[in-house]
């Protein structure tokens, strides 16, 4: 049986509204998911830095205050610079059609607008993260 | 199909199980003069007036603010010319963090959620215009809120108008920051005292402004349910009673002055009994627990606000309809002011079309509807006496569970309100999974989306605000901004009462950043440890 798949939530930026990252952390947790919630307030060096510590397969950042597009290419730069780019990001939160199209041009795996459903998203995980195998534990 | 009606189990939005008819036999012991009297009369179950909107319908109070001062005060402009009867402002996230404009965490977020505000120069653009004597403005603003309100009092002096004259409400309520929206700077205890400082401050100048407004909405929006969101709001309002008191203030010295806020949330019925429970909780608690004798202090006074976590992403043009029904509720439920939600409000902060229908949704209620021409109209039905009693016992299990742990501060650093409040959004967030709760057009009657016109902030807001910044800071009077900041730091140090010297360094034109620096020296930050 393959390891359980590893997430770090996490929540970057000034926003506190925590309400959809902490029922996502549970949803992936119940779903048998090993989970890291960050808490909140991370900056793109501390999410990318406990991506590497905790050894994660997936990153999912929860946004809610449309600081999206100056937050999230840092989170993929840093990525890109410690040769973490087999980690798949997702995005979750209040993202524009347009603004999602663009994250996913800069290498996010997918962006979950209001209304997902939990189940889409733990589907969506399974399927990206068996894409490239159980991952390095 | 009616196997299907037979087994399904009906409850509210918060998962209260309904039964199948409600008549005199689901209000065996009521009594009507007990539990309800008169409107006006104790314990204002029907209502704090005697004739409720008969005299004065509610103020519609749209909450706005977006990008820069300049743009948010056009806007200010449009809504009063619209008809808007009062002011509530929304600050960015920066700025209810305590930070400037050009401040490194600020990047990306300047103007987003709201106005950006880091100086006095900020809020006399914000206030262009506004007759501060006449207007009422509304503050949503917490950790900094003593820094904000002095800037707005520093405002009303340079218009020449009395801080006598002043009236609005300062948000203030930071205990619902540790419970709900996370929008906090300094530890708990600090905070109260400053919280204190401005309950205390308005006692002795500013008699027609509400220092506090105890708020259930973010508790709420972060999906309690509405026994819990009533039980953390008004056992919240219990502890700013305690230091007050403890201060040396006297129950009827302050009390009037405090103010609430409720969400107005879908489920109908529940929301009305929750009002109504509100203000009977309330009424006995400041007569019972701390012995007030003015009949003010007595009567619980709210503003709401329609529920954001309601709205669709998907079917955008449904949240009208969500919202009249929502705001319907809150008028039934006696209401003193309303924020209905725009349409667009799933996707951005309004564009001024979706912030009009909004406003034109309360005006059809109170001019239209015939609903504003008699108090409490449901009084006496049964399904809603019958929440109502049902509302007040839950409420009342909370706050002696919180007493019992010591108050609400003990409360919050067990973690208590924030896990009952994780655990009902979870659980709510299951039943919709499941299909147990419906959503219009998100997992019931799904179509294509129309698109809509949506309010763009682009970063020329940031820019703006940085360069604006950098010239004042080179322009005021630097030694005098140290002074006043080491002033400020002395006073924190000790017990004097911080507005003074808030006052002081903010008319020196110290930014908030700085004057909030200088409480960080002080009392230190706050950082939640996490749980899921």
């Amino acid at each position: 049986m393959n390891p359980p798949i590893r997430v770090l939530v996490a929540k970057p930026g000034l926003d506190g509204h925590d309400r959809g990252a902490k029922v996502i952390a549970r949803a992936l947790r119940d779903a048998g998911m090993e989970v890291i919630y960050t808490g909140l307030r991370q900056t793109p060096e501390m999410i990318v830095n406990a991506a590497l510590q905790e050894d994660v397969q997936v990153i999912g950042l929860s946004i809610l205050s449309g600081a999206h597009n100056a937050i999230v290419p840092r989170v993929m730069d840093l990525l890109r610079a410690n040769d973490m780019l087999d980690v798949k990001v997702i995005v979750g939160g209040i993202v524009p059609d347009g603004d999602a199209d663009a994250l996913k041009r800069q290498g996010v795996a997918a962006v979950f607008q209001p209304g997902a459903s939990l189940d889409a998203i733990v589907e969506f995980i399974r399927g990206s993260v068996l894409e490239v195998g159980p991952g390095k534990i | 199909m009616d196997m299907a009606v037979a087994e399904k189990q009906h409850t509210t939005i918060s998962g209260v199980p309904i039964e199948p008819l409600y008549g005199p036999e689901q209000l065996a012991d009521f009594d009507a003069r007990r539990e309800l009297a008169a409107p006006g009369e104790f314990p204002y179950t029907r209502g704090i007036h005697e004739t409720m909107y008969r005299g004065r319908l509610w103020t519609m109070r749209q909450f706005s603010g977006f990008a820069t001062p300049e743009e948010t005060n056009r806007r200010y402009h449009y809504l009063l010319q619209q008809g808007q009867t009062g002011l509530s402002v929304a600050f960015d996230l920066p700025t209810l963090m305590g930070y400037d404009a050009d401040h490194g965490l600020a990047e990306g977020e300047v103007g987003k959620c709201g106005a950006s505000i880091s100086s006095l120069e900020d809020m006399e653009i914000l206030c262009r215009g506004i007759p501060l004597g006449e207007v009422s403005v509304s503050m949503t603003i917490n950790s900094p809120a003593a820094v904000l309100w002095a800037m707005y009092l520093a405002v009303a002096e340079q218009q020449g108008v009395d801080w006598t004259a002043v009236s609005g409400t300062l948000q203030n309520d930071i205990l619902k920051e540790y419970i709900a929206q996370k929008e906090y700077i300094f530890p708990p205890r600090p905070s109260m005292r400053l919280v204190t400082d401005t309950i205390e401050f308005g006692v002795r100048h500013t008699p027609r402004f509400n220092p506090i407004s105890i708020s259930g909405y973010h508790i709420r929006e972060a999906g309690s349910t509405a026994a819990q969101e009533l039980a953390f709001t008004l056992r919240d309002g219990m502890e700013y009673v305690e230091w007050a008191l403890e201060r040396g203030m006297q129950v009827d010295e302050f009390a009037p002055r405090l103010s609430f806020f409720f969400n107005a949330h879908s489920d109908f019925f529940e929301e009305i009994a929750k009002y109504r429970a509100a203000r009977k909780l309330w009424a006995h608690a400041m007569r019972d627990r701390f012995g007030a004798k003015d009949e003010r202090s007595l009567k619980l006074r709210f503003h709401s606000q329609t529920a954001g976590c309601s709205l669709t992403w998907q079917q955008p043009y449904n949240n009208v309809v969500r919202t009249a029904i929502q705001a319907l509720a809150a008028v039934l439920g006696g209401t003193q002011s309303l924020h209905t939600n725009s349409l667009d409000e799933a996707y951005a902060l309004p564009s001024e079309q979706a912030v009009t229908i909004a406003l034109r949704t309360q005006q059809i209620l109170g001019y239209e509807s015939g609903v504003a021409n008699t108090p409490d109209p449901l009084g006496g039905s049964y399904f809603v006496e019958r929440l109502t009693l049902d509302m007040e016992q839950a409420a009342g299990d909370y706050f002696q569970r919180i007493d019992e742990m010591g108050g609400m501060i003990a409360a919050i650093e067990k973690g208590f309100p924030q896990s009952e409040i994780a655990n009902a959004s979870y659980v709510y967030q299951r039943a919709v999974e499941a299909k147990e709760k419906l959503v219009v057009g998100v997992n019931a009657f799904q179509s294509e989306d129309q698109p809509i016109e949506l309010l763009q902030i682009d970063q020329t807001a940031e820019e703006h605000q940085v360069k604006k910044l950098a010239a004042l800071r080179a322009r005021r009077d630097n030694g005098r901004v140290r002074q006043t900041l080491d002033a400020l730091r002395r006073a924190a140090e000790g017990t004097d009462n911080t507005m003074p010297f808030i006052l002081d360094a903010v008319r020196a034109y110290a930014t908030l950043g700085e004057i909030c620096d200088a409480f960080r020296e002080v009392f230190g930050s706050y950082q939640e440890t996490a749980h899921i």
